[in-house]
């Protein structure tokens, strides 16, 4: 190795390494919880109040985690703030939860064979009422004008 | 011909639809747990009996076992224990508790231990979810919830609302023998 390669070599090692360090220490530590056990973090509270509407409380069905008061809801949401505040993604979050209550957790679960059915509903009906209506009113129009 | 067996169609659809939704033996309430077929969640939790041990399903490996998720607040597991000390009598399996403390307070435990004193211990070991994690991860939303598990550590069955000498000779015990053997 050169003297030139090698000062360059120590040069990148340099910068990744301090990179890295800045990288570490641009994220403040994790946002801990106030004394009502809101997210300090504003940003991380945003996602919570978006996650905890997405989860349904299973101990209430038509309910959210975010709008029930059911002790299952509080943990539930305890349990998102925490997984937050370790810094995972919303993806690993939803995962965590699908895994052990599975898809009816969420209120709109992510299209898959299972929940085609589910997706699909809605396209189906609007076709089929749009070709009863087509027939109808075709035979209608052909239907002589009687005053 | 399509305007007649078009709607009778439609209407043995709905026959069909109606037979399996409006089934009164299936509970609307009850849903399927994702935790079929996988390993069961791992606990280490203190003794509802004794704070000073630790209740952990890891020392069961290689046994088959029941997981029982109850409470004292709970109405329906009140109904359940007689029978859970029946089952329990018939030394088939050992049978884990969980109690689940829903208002993580420490009076779960008092009363969860007056209520085994009082009534009789159906099980092998309790076990105290004081803040409610266990029950997290074994996906419980409605105690009394009760899980089978083979001796490879999969839970193998999950059963909801109230245990029954019904329920355990129809739905736990079969899949107790198959288990045991290995099968």
């Amino acid at each position: 190795m050169s003297r030139r390669s090698q000062a360059r070599w120590l040069a990148l090692t340099l910068t990744l390494t301090l990179s890295a360090l800045s990288g570490a220490f641009a994220e403040p530590p994790a946002a801990a919880m106030d004394a009502h056990g809101q997210l300090t973090n504003p940003a991380l509270q945003a996602r919570f109040e978006r996650i905890a509407k997405e989860l349904r409380c299973l101990q209430c069905q038509n309910e959210s985690i975010a709008d029930s008061n059911a002790d299952l809801a509080r943990d539930l949401r305890r349990q998102v703030r925490e997984m937050l505040v370790a810094g995972k993604s919303d993806d690993a979050i939803f995962t965590f939860m699908t895994d052990r209550y599975g898809e009816f957790v969420r209120f709109a679960p992510p299209l898959s064979p299972k929940t085609a059915l589910i997706w699909g509903a809605p396209f189906f009906m609007l076709l089929l009422g749009g070709a009863i209506i087509y027939r109808v009113v075709r035979q209608r129009s052909r239907m002589p004008i009687d005053e | 011909m399509w305007k007649f067996l078009l709607p009778f169609a439609a209407f043995v659809a709905l026959v069909v639809l109606f037979a399996f939704g409006l089934n009164p033996k299936r509970d609307i309430h009850a849903l399927p747990s994702p935790l079929i077929g996988k390993p069961a969640p791992e606990f280490a939790l203190s003794d509802v009996l004794d704070a000073s041990r630790t209740v952990s399903n890891a020392t069961l490996k290689g046994r088959v076992y029941v997981v029982n998720v109850w409470g004292t607040w709970c109405v329906e597991c009140r109904v359940e224990h007689e029978e859970l000390l029946a089952i329990s009598r018939q030394h088939v399996v050992p049978i884990i508790g969980i109690d689940w403390s829903v208002d993580h307070g420490p009076g779960e435990r008092e009363k969860a231990k007056q209520w085994l004193e009082r009534l009789g211990n159906p099980y092998s070991q309790v076990a105290f979810d004081k803040e409610g994690r266990a029950a997290i991860d074994w996906g419980v939303y409605a105690a009394p919830e009760t899980f089978l598990v083979d001796r490879q550590g999969n839970v193998i069955f999950k059963f909801i609302s109230g245990m029954t000498q019904e329920v355990w000779e129809k739905e736990f015990l079969p899949r107790i023998a198959a288990a045991e053997k290995g099968a």
